[in-house]
């Protein structure tokens, strides 16, 4: 066995990293796949509130790092899926306790054990985003059909281009079709135009996606949820397979618009 | 919803906006700089060929993730007829 290693990145905060790499993890835990994620974060870790795993943090990414514990002692079991590690962010403020080489090494004593490990990369793109993508065999890039997230991941696509880190896919986070519909949002044909890299998945907005973070159980493992489904075949894409982009037009009619303001669906 | 059906659709003026920020983020170039650059070419050309300053074209266009200076210079007739 040897890990892929992929980065969740984005330029902008508030886009949707966590929710992808907590719902994209979980994806490839149900898939059967042995899975570590990484919070990259460090002094402002969510991940682990994310999935519902706040509870059970003893140790942090930098008590591994200083030598206070083995990696396997930070590494949390999930609740749901016992394939499924998390291993946190410190709180601490210094930012400096984490390297670039610490990644790689940590992650190259992950890579023999598991199928997958996913780092959640803070937001911007100084040391933390530096350290996310250090050991990245893959960059997924979060993005939200706004003019200032796009234009953020324009500029973490284009650090990446420089530091050779291999071609970054898209995640398109939160795009509303009805407003796409009514040309109110940016589609996402315009995004990719604007973007000119790979799309690997378009997340619907969901309302499911906060409820599932406020209970800690990311939302792919809700099987109704729009937003799980796109997580879930990003997953899927992920290990290899071929799947098709979902028809977001669907449930976008008029009828439907009544009937979800009118409570009845 | 567009009420005012003259005015450009939020979609249409957010892409356009960004094609343009997009553009300068990725040379690095502020629009500024950009309208110096074209002073200082039309300056260098007009030395050697006679060129109509008003019918240039300047500009930066995207291509894919690549960035190209595309520049349209049409020559005066008479520049032809100088030069023979």
């Amino acid at each position: 066995m040897t890990a892929q290693v992929i980065t969740v990145t984005s330029g902008k905060g508030g886009v949707g990293k966590t929710t992808a790499v907590a719902n994209l993890a979980t994806a490839l835990a149900a898939d059967g796949r042995k899975v570590v994620c990484i919070d990259g974060d460090i002094g402002l870790r969510n991940l682990d509130v994310v999935m519902g795993l706040e509870n059970r943090i003893v140790y942090d990414i930098v008590d591994v790092i200083e030598g206070r514990c083995k990696l396997r002692q930070a590494m949390i079991r999930d609740k749901h899926h016992p394939e499924l590690y998390l291993i946190p962010a410190a709180q601490t403020r210094d930012k400096n306790a984490v390297s670039p080489s610490d990644m790689i090494r940590i992650c190259n004593d992950l890579r023999a054990d598991y199928d997958f490990v996913v780092i959640d990369s803070p937001a911007g793109i100084e040391r933390g985003f530096r350290n996310s993508i250090a050991a990245a065999d893959r960059v997924l890039v979060v993005t939200n059909p706004e003019v200032s997230a796009v234009r953020d991941a324009d500029r973490v696509i284009g650090i990446l281009e420089a530091e050779e880190k291999g071609n970054p896919a898209l995640i398109l986070n939160r795009l509303n079709p009805v407003m796409v519909k009514q040309h109110d949002m940016l589609s996402a044909e315009d995004v990719l135009d604007l973007l000119a890299i790979q799309l690997i998945g378009i997340v619907p907005e969901d309302e499911n996606v906060i409820v599932g973070s406020n209970r800690g159980t990311p939302v792919v493992l809700d099987p109704k949820s729009r937003a799980g489904q796109a997580f879930r075949n990003i997953a899927k894409r992920l290990q290899g397979q071929d799947v098709p982009f979902m028809d977001l037009d669907k449930g976008t009619g008029l009828w439907n618009r009544i009937q979800k303001i009118t409570g009845r669906k | 919803m567009n009420f005012f059906s003259r005015k450009k659709s939020a979609a249409t003026s957010a892409k356009e906006r960004l094609q343009l920020v997009l553009v300068h983020d990725r040379t690095d170039l502020t629009p500024a700089e950009l309208e110096s650059l074209k002073d200082e070419l039309l300056k260098t050309i007009s030395r050697y060929i006679d060129i109509d300053p008003e019918a240039v074209q300047i500009g930066l266009e995207r291509d894919g993730r690549a960035q190209r200076l595309v520049a349209d210079i049409p020559l005066k007739s008479s520049a032809r007829r100088k030069a023979g």
